[in-house]
């Protein structure tokens, strides 16, 4: 299907791009790393404190080192105005924006990986019991947050304060994104008490795919003119 | 995407446009057409509307008032047609400065789902003598280059419609004969040719047609040799041109 | 709907209303039984919140219309909306630290009505914000549309959710949540307060169009005015 080659051939793009520069990622993993170690370091290791509290340190520095990678996945087309480029050419601008959020979710979920593998770390936890589960907490929460960042990346784009923007139109929209898998990731995190792991997950899922429908359906009038 | 329909000729057409940027009327009532086998030289002075007017062309710019129509269709609504046939330069060079100009292209090109691709850069890059430098990051290209470049980018899917806004901008001279000769070929090609330039000499050199804006306004749409150039301000060097 | 229903009329009404509401809520509606006269705040902070949600439904709706149609009226609309929706936004956040300190002792808390209005005034201040920053406004109209509706869909979300997350996080209601009985008269109360509210509300946006609708011909005076000047 021609969709799905343009989609990956903007998300190569995206890809490339970053393979030379390699600002972006970087700065992403070195952010939430910093966060991560931040709050490890104000509490005590392997407390039972710190633990409850994994999970928020968690996704609160996956939500800032996600706004980071947001606000530069546009700065790159706003160069040569190359996003004014790709709707020079017949494609449907809903595939740019599956192709952008893409980049976003595969850029902060490496950034993810990297946080978690510290976390683990410093607060001597191991992911691996619930890993299964954590992962489609993980990659839903991250979707549903990134088709967000992305539209609203592209907004932001228009405007004079463009990470100021970003930022406040990403968190209240995408807060229960955060909250809710928070919460799904803490019961994940202690073995599932109540035995309701899919519930956790569905609702994460659930939110994640409105918003993303939603981001995907009403980014073609972001670009317009 | 079905190939542009050379039988059916579209024209490509602004009826009554009108933009205002805020209180501003940079285009006033604009009406014009290009059809296959010609080549217009869009001439005026500095803020007379004339980029706006090539934005609008290729849908980069939404008019206030009026419509711009391809094959009589309303590209607000059915721009694909239109975007498919239109190559379009500018001052941006829309090239992403960390891919080399041989990505650039091929992104470009899959964007238009070309097939062929490979050779089609080739033929592009051929075109604009930018074989040699293929490799090369566009960011670490001249102005000139980024310019040819930028070209081949234009060039690379074959539009019938050609719409240039001052694309001899940055080049050198024997760049811009090249690019001089590979114009004035357009129209024999079948191809339309828009563009505006500053030397109205060298405009007037490849242009069977005129038109004249001015404050927004077209002053003068016609054939070139017959255009008063009195009256629309414009000065010609006597004599022919070397 | 101006010819049936004029602003003139419908401000002496709008006073009307808030008299009678004034009236109900310091003479009519009885004292309550534990926080005393500072409870009657009661009857602006809960009104104020509908209203304020009703304002993003109205932004929702003409955000939708506004894509489809294109019609600048709606666009209009949307902006008064948020103008006046995001005042009464805020007059639910001061009265409620105003009623729950003197009544529980606590500055806040994050029951259920609290946490929705705080959330919906992020989304208000966002929409503001966003209209103005723009360096092209001609592109606002467009860009704040996609913001209502996706605000609006997380105003649906964060009700659901909220209510969901209570479950799981009990709290002792205590800023009047539903069934928590009320006396007849505190109902007729809240009632009447609530449409004094929605009347106030209407006018303030109507009032605030009409300042739109005169700028929108000034501009358009402007554009006629361009286009004859610098006939050269």
């Amino acid at each position: 299907m021609s969709s799905l080659k343009i989609i990956w051939s903007i998300l190569v793009k995206d890809l490339r791009v970053e393979w030379r520069n390699r600002e972006t990622l970087a700065s992403m993993c070195v952010f939430g790393l910093l966060i991560v170690f931040l709050f490890n370091f104000a509490f005590e290791t392997a407390n039972e404190e710190a633990l409850r509290l994994l999970p928020a340190v968690l996704w609160v520095a996956i939500a800032f080192a996600g706004v980071l990678g947001f606000n530069r996945a546009f700065a790159s087309e706003r160069e040569n105005a190359c996003l004014e480029g790709m709707t020079l050419a017949p494609v449907d601008p809903s595939l740019i924006f599956v192709g952008k959020m893409l980049a976003n979710l595969l850029f902060l979920g490496i950034a993810e990986v990297v946080m978690a593998f510290a976390a683990a770390l410093w607060f001597n936890f191991s992911f691996l019991p619930a890993l299964g589960e954590l992962l489609l907490i993980a990659f839903f929460g991250t979707m549903g947050y990134a088709a967000l960042g992305t539209i609203f990346g592209a907004i932001a784009a228009n405007t004079r304060m463009r990470e100021v923007m970003l930022t406040v139109l990403q968190f209240p929209i995408a807060f229960w994104i955060l909250m809710l898998s928070i919460d799904s990731t803490g019961n994940a995190m202690r073995g599932d008490p109540d035995g309701n792991w899919f519930g956790g997950v569905a609702r994460v899922a659930g939110i994640s795919v409105v918003f993303t429908v939603a981001s995907f359906l009403l980014f073609e009038y972001v670009l317009e003119e | 995407m079905p190939p542009q329909d050379h039988i059916a000729k579209p024209v490509l057409e602004v009826r009554n446009v009108t933009k205002f940027f805020g209180d501003l009327a940079a285009l006033k009532e604009v009406s014009l057409g290009l059809a296959c086998g010609e080549s217009a030289l869009l001439y005026g002075p500095n803020g007379a509307g004339k980029t706006t007017l090539l934005r609008m062309l290729v849908s980069l710019a939404r008019p206030s008032s009026g419509e711009v129509l391809f094959g009589g269709r309303n590209i607000e609504r059915d721009g694909a047609g239109a975007k498919a046939a239109i190559g379009f330069v500018s001052h941006a060079t829309f090239l992403y400065g960390e891919l080399t100009v041989r990505e650039n292209l091929k992104f470009f090109g899959s964007l238009f789902g070309l097939s062929d691709l490979e050779k089609k850069i080739d033929a592009a890059l051929e075109l604009f003598d930018m074989r040699s430098r293929e490799g090369v990051f566009a960011r670490d290209l001249s102005r000139g280059l980024q310019q040819r470049a930028s070209l081949a980018r234009a060039f690379l899917h074959d539009p019938s419609f050609v719409i240039l806004d001052e694309p001899f901008t940055g080049l050198d001279s024997q760049s811009v004969k090249q690019l001089e000769d590979l114009l004035r070929r357009l129209p024999e090609q079948g191809k339309a040719l828009l563009f505006s330039t500053h030397d109205f000499e060298q405009g007037a050199a490849l242009a069977g047609r005129l038109i004249a804006l001015k404050a927004g306004r077209v002053r003068y749409n016609g054939p070139l040799d017959a255009a008063p150039f009195g009256s629309l301000g414009i000065v010609r060097a006597a004599g022919p041109k070397n | 709907m101006t010819k049936k229903f004029p602003i003139s009329l419908h401000f002496v009404l709008t006073l009307a209303a808030l008299i009678v509401a004034l009236y109900m809520i310091f003479l009519y509606a009885p004292e309550e039984m534990t926080m005393g006269e500072v409870q009657r705040i009661f009857y602006v902070h809960v009104p104020a919140a509908w209203t304020a949600l009703l304002g993003f439904l109205i932004i929702f709706i003409s955000s939708i219309i506004y894509l489809w149609k294109r019609t600048q009226s709606a666009d209009e609309l949307a902006q008064t909306t948020a103008e006046v929706g995001f005042i009464f936004c805020t007059c639910v956040l001061v009265t409620g630290p105003l009623w729950a300190k003197p009544a529980w002792g606590i500055w806040w808390t994050w029951d259920a009505r609290l946490t929705l209005t705080f959330l919906l005034w992020l989304l208000y201040v966002a929409y503001l914000m966003l209209r103005s920053y723009l360096v092209n406004p001609g592109r606002a109209a467009n860009l704040c549309a996609v913001v209502g509706i996706i605000g609006f869909v997380d105003v649906l979300i964060d009700y659901m959710a909220i209510r969901w997350w209570r479950t799981q996080h009990p709290q002792p209601v205590i800023m009047g949540g539903p069934g928590s009985g009320l006396d007849p008269r505190m109902t007729a109360t809240l009632l009447v307060c609530w449409g004094a509210f929605t009347l106030l509300f209407f006018l303030l946006v109507r009032l605030r169009l009409r300042l739109a609708g005169m700028r929108r011909e000034l501009s358009e005076i402007r554009h006629v005015l361009a286009f004859k000047l610098s006939e050269d």
